[in-house]
Formats: structure tokens, sequence, C-alpha cells
């Protein structure tokens, strides 16, 4: 696919186009879990989540997931990416702002392509880790 | 506790066809601004077949089975105690919508942490795209790991 970015003069330590979202309401919870068919009570339902010990609902790992996704995808076409991992440190609470970032943290050749690695973080509006993400990206033969 | 014996029990193989209407919907649900994944003349434009299956959705269709809670009841998990831990996806190429992707999972570990206060469970997923009578591709491997909160 084509992509827009020239990835030939990608350095480490370069970042990639950060992405910020809006703060996660009530309704952000209910259409990601019917879109995304987790329907798992304790992200939808406060009487779910007190019974379980939680004070409120919260947001679904996978959904400051997507999020990551989307930044991944503005920036290069989607079959560059070869690999996508994410290790969700803190939960996601509502009115959290999320924001995503990501830099270049290697440079390197694999299976004959030139290939980076990313090192990713979603963050709140207090700077408070979330979720800690890698990917392997193509950036060419 | 969770019995270890559970390592290798392989859940029921199931087959899902991506639909545009629900890609779409993903779309909105995760404020998607890329035409690509909105519209499908823009995704043709950028040299898709459809609309194109984003990153993470592979774990939502892989939820659509009939049960996607299924593996905790058999293990014996509460739903309300799990936790996401972390996910994995390795890609060899990209889904589109009207593609019909087969999903195979396996429990590939068990393990616990802090004297048994959190229970570890990973799940290994292997998707592929049905490409015509017994043939598929390969399409990616996920990996999942839930945590299981005990206090």
């Amino acid at each position: 696919m084509r992509s827009d970015v020239d990835t030939t003069s990608l350095r480490v330590g370069d970042e990639i186009p950060p992405l910020s979202t809006p703060p996660i309401s009530r309704l952000t919870l209910a259409l990601y879990a019917g879109a995304s068919g987790d329907h798992n009570p304790i992200h939808v339902d406060l009487d779910f989540a007190r019974y379980h010990g939680m004070n409120d609902v919260f947001a679904h790992g996978m959904l400051a997931s997507a999020y990551l996704g989307r930044m991944l995808t503005n920036w290069l076409p989607q079959d560059a990416l070869v690999s996508f991992g994410m290790r969700f440190v803190a939960i996601s609470h509502v009115h959290d702002e999320l924001s995503c970032s990501g830099r270049i943290a290697e440079r390197f050749e694999e299976d004959g392509e030139h290939r980076a690695r990313l090192e990713l973080s979603v963050v709140n509006q207090h700077g408070e880790p979330k979720v800690v993400g890698d990917a392997v990206v193509r950036l060419g033969p | 506790m969770i019995d270890t014996d559970f390592i290798g029990f392989r859940l029921p193989v199931h087959t899902q066809l991506v639909d545009k209407g629900r890609l779409r919907f993903f779309a909105k649900a995760i404020g998607e601004t890329n035409p690509v994944y909105l519209d499908e003349d823009s995704a043709k434009a950028a040299g898709w077949r459809s609309l194109p299956v984003p990153p993470t959705f592979l774990f939502c269709l892989d939820m659509e089975r009939d049960n996607p809670y299924d593996y905790m009841v058999t293990l014996g998990i509460e739903l309300g105690k799990v936790l996401h831990g972390e996910q994995q996806f390795s890609y060899h190429q990209v889904a589109c919508a009207g593609d019909r992707l087969t999903f195979d999972s396996r429990i590939t570990d068990i393990y616990q942490k802090k004297e048994g206060a959190m229970e570890f469970v990973v799940r290994d997923t292997a998707v592929v795209r049905e490409t015509g009578e017994q043939k598929q591709e390969k399409v990616a491997d996920l990996r999942s790991i839930i945590i299981i909160r005990h206090r």
C-alpha cells in the first residue's frame, strides 16, 4: 500500500505523530462494548462492577489498544505492521483522556527488509501510564 | 487455583465472516477518522480489497463465538475477577471485509504470582483466511494473557 511517509530518513529516537482522544465517557464504553463484542458487564454495568469490588465501571484495555492502532495506521499503511503488542499497566477510568505516543527504538534488517521496532505508550491527562506497547514495522526493501 | 492440567486445552474452532457494517461500527466506537477504515471507495483507492480489518479487531472477531468467555467457564474463572494483562499480534496479512476467518485457540500456560493473589492464563490463537475449498492462508497469531485477581 502507498505511504506518504519517507521511511528511509527515520532515525532511532524519532517520534511518530501522536494521537490524542476525547475523555472516556460511559457512552464510549457502551459503544465499544457493542462494536468490539466484548460484553463483559464490568465495563458497562455499575452494579456488577461494584459487586466485584470496583468503584466504577472502567475501560476495556483493548479500547486503549485500538487508539494505539489508530496512531500506527494514521502514520503507515496497515500492511507495514509486522507485530503489535501491549501490556495493560493500569486501568483506564471513565473521564480519563488518553494520549498515544511512540518512538523509534531500533532499526534493523530482517527477512530482507528494513524494519523498525517502536516503543509505544498510552497515558492519561495526568501523565499516568496505562498501556506500554511495542510494534515492529517494515520500512521498505 | 486453576488446574494446570488445562494447559494444552483447545477451544472450539470457529469461523467468522467479516462484516462491513460491523467494521464501520467499530471505527465509530474508537473515533476513527482515517477514511480507509470508514469508506469502501477510499479503502479500494488505497489498494485494499474492501474495508481493512484494523490491527486490534482480530481480537474482537474471536469474541464472536457463541460464548466468548467459554474457556473461563471451563477453567472455573469468575468473569468479574478478570483483567486483561497483555495482548500480542503477529501479522501475516491484512484481512478485509468479506473475508471468512477461522480462529483456533489453545491455553498455553497457567501460572501465578504473589503467592496466588494473581493467576495468569495465556491463550494462543491462530487466525487463517478461508480462500477456497480446504485452502487457507495465515492472517495472524494472537496471544492473550488474562489476570485473575484474588483479594
